[in-house]
């Protein structure tokens, strides 16, 4: 065919595999963050998958070609089954991860998971000053998560924290950074929170200024030099306050798997809020199939779905246009450029929503920050009360 | 672990507690696990990274190299890609 290249219709290229699996074991959960990106509506969430079928998911997705396994939630810990899983898990030689709040942590499970084959634990503080730490996650856990860490050191495994940033404790970053090099971590990822689900809901209390960044980022460098091979230190910068969008989950349906705690499996975790998309279910379909031939996974694999101005841009391999999940929420429109590209036409949702942190408009006031729950869940849907509505 | 020390033929390096080493089948590769991560190695970074087992010295691992792919002369190829492993931390001496 002589078609010029612009007409060409583009077959997607055939994806490696999975090689990232997330199993989001249950939406159950002691803490209430305010920034939790489970969705707000997990309250309405169906039967959780048993311990056959996570089994099962974990032999599929090995034999496809996964090598890492998240286990996460939620809380994981309040699934009594872990221990099983990751047994198998890593029997099968996955590289195993669990990614904790630290809440159901005791010497026993220690021990336990420890034999079962666990690679690595992900440690989540929220601030390393108790009174942020337990405002912003509506229990007194922060203690708990030091003896945690200790543990953690003590069954030698590597220790990863990670600490969730944004407006109320991006201040505090000198402290949460040496509190991380004292309970002797060997990284540390501060990820400033995206705005998805809780998050977007409290997005005008939770989005730092400029300013605040810039300080941050500077602390960080600093500390960085201090501290030098004892500790990695990760520092992922907002996209609001970018000009070209992250590469969302590395690219749709190219290296992450999620599945929910229902059994839907998922390109990242949040991708349940696109509309006019059927996601399978590992009860129904196995994970090869839904890697390589299901709608929802090949939706928006590699560029052909792009519309203006991602169709056309010299850019789109960097960043394949960025995250569905925010065109979708800012833009309306799931197959829309992201809104943080300053080429979007609704570019100016992202420059006005930082614009208000600039200000530091105290939004907290009239609107109280919403406190993940499952009360709170019970009242929204996905999609039916706008964000902060 | 010595940040000073070169590199001689006489070291015995080790693949890093830090990392698991393992040959992915999907992907025809070894890879270097860590947490939440992955380095997929090309085939002769993983060739001689398996042979890092902290009792072979570099000087064995060379001459196994070459024995196993009917080739000399490797030996300045290895200790560059070893001291590149030693900046990434792969390897501890
Ligand atoms: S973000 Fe907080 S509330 Fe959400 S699952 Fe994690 S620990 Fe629980
Ligand atoms: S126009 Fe689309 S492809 Fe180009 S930089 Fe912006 S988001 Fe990326």
């Amino acid at each position: 065919m002589n078609a010029p290249e612009a007409v060409k219709p583009q077959t997607p290229p055939q994806p490696g595999p999975p090689l990232w699996l997330l199993a989001e074991l249950t939406y159950r959960c002691p803490l209430h963050c305010v920034f939790c990106y489970n969705p707000v509506d997990f309250a309405h969430t169906p039967d959780e998958l048993a311990t056959e079928d996570w089994l099962r998911v974990l032999r599929e997705a090995r034999a496809a070609g996964s090598v890492q396994c998240g286990f996460s939630g939620g809380e994981p810990l309040l699934r009594e089954d872990l221990e099983v899983l990751v047994a198998e898990a890593h029997k099968l030689g996955f590289y195993t991860n669990l990614l904790t709040s630290g809440v159901g942590f005791s010497d026993a499970r220690a021990r336990a998971l420890k034999d079962a084959g666990l690679d690595h634990i992900q440690l989540s503080f929220q601030d390393s000053t108790r009174e942020l730490n337990d405002f912003l996650s509506h229990t007194r856990t922060f203690e708990l998560k030091q003896k945690v860490a200790a543990t953690i050191k003590d069954k030698g495994w590597p220790m990863v924290m990670n600490c969730v940033i944004h407006r109320l404790n991006i201040d505090y970053i000198d402290r949460i950074i040496d509190m991380a090099v004292e309970l002797g971590a060997e990284y540390l990822e501060l990820a400033n929170s995206q705005y998805y689900s809780w998050a977007m809901l409290n997005r005008d209390q939770l989005l730092p200024s400029r300013a605040q960044i810039e300080r941050a980022e500077r602390i960080t460098h600093e500390r960085r030099q201090r501290y030098g091979d004892r500790i990695r230190i990760f520092f992922v910068v907002p996209d609001y306050h970018e000009t070209r969008p992250k590469k969302c989950m590395n690219g749709w349906g190219n290296v992450f798997l999620t599945v929910t705690p229902d059994g839907t499996a998922l390109p990242c975790h949040t991708a349940r809020m696109l509309p006019g998309l059927a996601f399978p279910n590992v009860r129904d379909m196995d994970v090869r199939r839904i890697w390589y031939e299901s709608e929802g996974f090949n939706r928006y694999r590699g560029d052909g779905w792009m519309k203006e101005p991602c169709r056309s841009c010299p850019e789109k391999e960097k960043d394949l246009g960025g995250c569905r999940c925010q065109a979708f929420m800012l833009a309306g429109d799931p197959a829309a450029a992201d809104p943080v590209c300053d080429k979007s036409p609704s570019h100016h949702k992202v420059v006005e929503a930082v614009e208000r942190a600039e200000r530091g408009e105290p939004a907290v006031v009239e609107r109280p920050l919403v406190f993940r729950g499952p009360e709170e869940s019970r009242r929204r849907k996905a999609g039916l009360l706008p964000p902060g509505g | 672990m010595s940040e000073t020390a070169t590199i001689g033929l006489d070291t015995t390096p080790r693949v890093s507690k830090r990392f698991r080493l393992q040959w992915e089948e999907a992907q025809q590769a070894w890879v270097l696990l860590y947490p939440e991560g992955m380095v997929r190695l090309n085939q002769s970074a993983g060739e001689i990274l398996r042979r890092c087992d902290g009792a072979r010295s570099v000087d064995e691992v060379v001459a196994d190299l070459e024995q196993a792919f009917a080739t000399t002369g490797l030996e300045a190829d290895v200790l560059a890609f070893l001291e590149l492993a030693r900046k990434q931390q792969w390897i501890d001496l």
